[in-house]
């Protein structure tokens, strides 16, 4: 869904570098991508492929040892609210209620108060909190927490939602409940969706586009688009030859044993 | 709120508040005497022991629990002893409990500050951490001579002696409050648009807030422990006071009325701050 004025997020040759004592390791090499507005993009790899470090320089909490990375056309400098993140361990304010948690950004950004409520109230009921609103994270259940994770980037009026395993916590059926909610907001919302995982079938089932990266050095691969309309059955055959062909991508990158 | 918010249990996704949770609440009165009715066994069984070793005893040092009890009665209300200890409590608590909570109060003052800075800014922890790691193994009882000649003698080394023992707990559970800050809760707050100089008071002081509030709780404590020697300065009134009067003067009743009303005042300061805080932090499962 291009909107004509060139992607939202665009990087250019970026690479990555981390020193660590007595080497220094690419995380991240040469990587190009560009998202459209309103586009759901998965990343997908196995460990090491530089999924997280490639969202962590879109989210601005790492910078690029080479490259570019542009929001808008413009370079990334640091984290900001156009850009929300939500991590797999929640990194929800413990002390804050479920309310103060989602209005934490509207407040950082100095909103009139009457707003901040009307904006915490809308969200909260967006991802069905409403009766949780004064309960703090550590009463709540592991969904529901993603839920206030994904509420409080809202909220804030993010454009690019970045996605770090979201998921990846929580039970198989928790997960379900939650991609379908995601699914919805997305279509309700017209944001755009960069989400890490590590699941294949979660992959398919969310991404209008799945990037496929492999480690050692990490690096982008190839490049699938998923055309399946929503909303998309898991067991259907389509979804599971789609399903198929990323297994065989990811697995062809893998140094097998010497029999 | 709080009756809904205890029926919340992990795994609810957004079903209503799971109703076997409650049942065990049934035997909730009888549960509320058990733990109290547990506490009192031992310190029976101390009392009967120490009653059964002193009683009708003619040259035991240690005075029997009823002539303590006695003892202490005259202290607090007289009419049974009338000598230089009968009516006096109320002057030996309140001179102590002035010394124990003005210098926790200077203290917490001092290290608050102090252990922020130290937690948050390197070139303070590089400059103050390594000399504060060697003075705090000094008890505060070899600092008394030195006391006693920087303070004088009286209440002013008091003070002094009492505030150096609750200063390291507080400074120490501060420091690591500051440092043990989640690194994720940085990076949310800066990606909701919170700046970094805004994130000291909006992150970094209430996510060290159990650590401080620990640190502040043992502190109290320790001005406690160590009031009896902050009451060996000549200082006239007070509860170390009187217990180090009564020692030179053989008077072991009053020496132990000391001791056990150091003990409760004591206890009963502690539950005031563990209730204070249990207030100001629910948020953390760790007060809750």
């Amino acid at each position: 869904m291009p909107d004509g004025n060139g992607p939202l997020l665009e990087l250019r040759g970026v690479c990555k570098e981390f020193a660590l004592p007595g080497r220094r390791v690419q995380a991240l090499r040469e990587a190009n991508l560009r998202v459209s507005k309103g586009e759901f993009v998965c990343l997908i790899g196995a460990s090491g492929c530089g999924k997280s470090t490639l969202l962590r320089i879109v989210a601005g909490f790492e910078t690029t040892t080479r490259g570019q990375a542009l929001m808008s056309g413009a370079p990334i400098a640091g984290p900001g609210p156009e850009r929300g993140m939500v991590f797999q361990d929640y990194g929800l304010f413990p002390w804050l209620t479920v309310r103060r948690n989602i209005a934490f950004g509207p407040i950082s950004r100095r909103r009139p108060k009457a707003e901040v409520e009307s904006t915490v109230d809308r969200f909260l009921k967006l991802v069905g909190l409403q009766r949780f609103a004064d309960a703090y994270p550590h009463q709540l259940s592991g969904g529901m927490k993603q839920r206030v994770a994904i509420a409080r980037v809202l909220a804030n009026d993010a454009k690019v939602v970045l996605m770090d395993e979201p998921f990846g916590a929580l039970d198989a059926m928790t997960r379900e409940h939650l991609q379908d909610e995601l699914l919805e907001i997305w279509e309700r919302t017209g944001l755009t969706v960069l989400f890490v995982t590590h699941s294949i079938e979660e992959a398919v089932f969310l991404a209008d586009r799945i990037v496929v990266m492999s480690p050692g050095p990490g690096r982008i691969e190839s490049e699938v688009a998923v055309l399946l309309p929503r909303p998309r059955d898991v067991v259907a055959p389509d979804f599971n030859e789609i399903r198929r062909q990323l297994a065989l991508r990811l697995h062809s990158h893998q140094p097998r044993k010497a029999a | 709120m709080s009756a809904s918010l205890d029926a919340i249990s992990p795994g609810a996704l957004t079903s209503p508040p799971v109703a076997e949770r409650a049942q065990p609440r049934r035997f909730a009165p009888l549960r509320r005497l058990r733990d109290p009715a547990l506490a009192i066994i031992f310190p029976t069984l101390v009392l009967v022991f120490w009653h059964l070793a002193t009683y009708g005893r003619k040259y035991s040092l240690i005075p029997p629990p009823t002539e303590v009890a006695r003892a202490l009665y005259d202290l607090a209300f007289g009419g049974i002893y009338d000598d230089a200890y009968s009516r006096t409590l109320h002057v030996h608590l309140l001179a102590s409990l002035s010394r124990v909570y003005g210098g926790f109060v200077i203290a917490a003052i001092l290290a608050l500050p102090l252990g922020l800075m130290i937690g948050r800014l390197s070139i303070m922890r590089r400059l103050l951490d390594p000399t504060l790691q060697v003075l705090r193994p000094i008890p505060v009882t070899a600092w008394l001579p030195l006391s006693m000649i920087i303070f004088g003698l009286g209440p002013r080394s008091a003070f002094f002696l009492v505030c150096l023992g609750a200063f390291y707990p507080i400074l120490i559970n501060t420091i690591f409050g500051v440092r043990s800050v989640d690194l994720r809760l940085f990076e949310a707050a800066s990606m909701l648009g919170c700046r970094s100089t805004a994130q000291f008071h909006r992150v970094v002081l209430p996510a060290s807030l159990p650590a401080i509030f620990t640190g502040l709780r043992l502190g109290l404590g320790f001005a406690w422990v160590v009031i009896v020697v902050g009451e060996m300065t000549g200082v006239p009134t007070g509860l170390g006071a009187i217990i180090i009067e009564a020692r030179q003067l053989s008077r072991t009743e009053i020496v132990i009325c000391g001791m056990i009303v150091i003990g409760i005042a004591g206890f009963i300061s502690d539950r005031i701050v563990l209730l204070l805080g249990k207030r100001l932090l629910q948020w953390s499962p760790n007060f809750a």
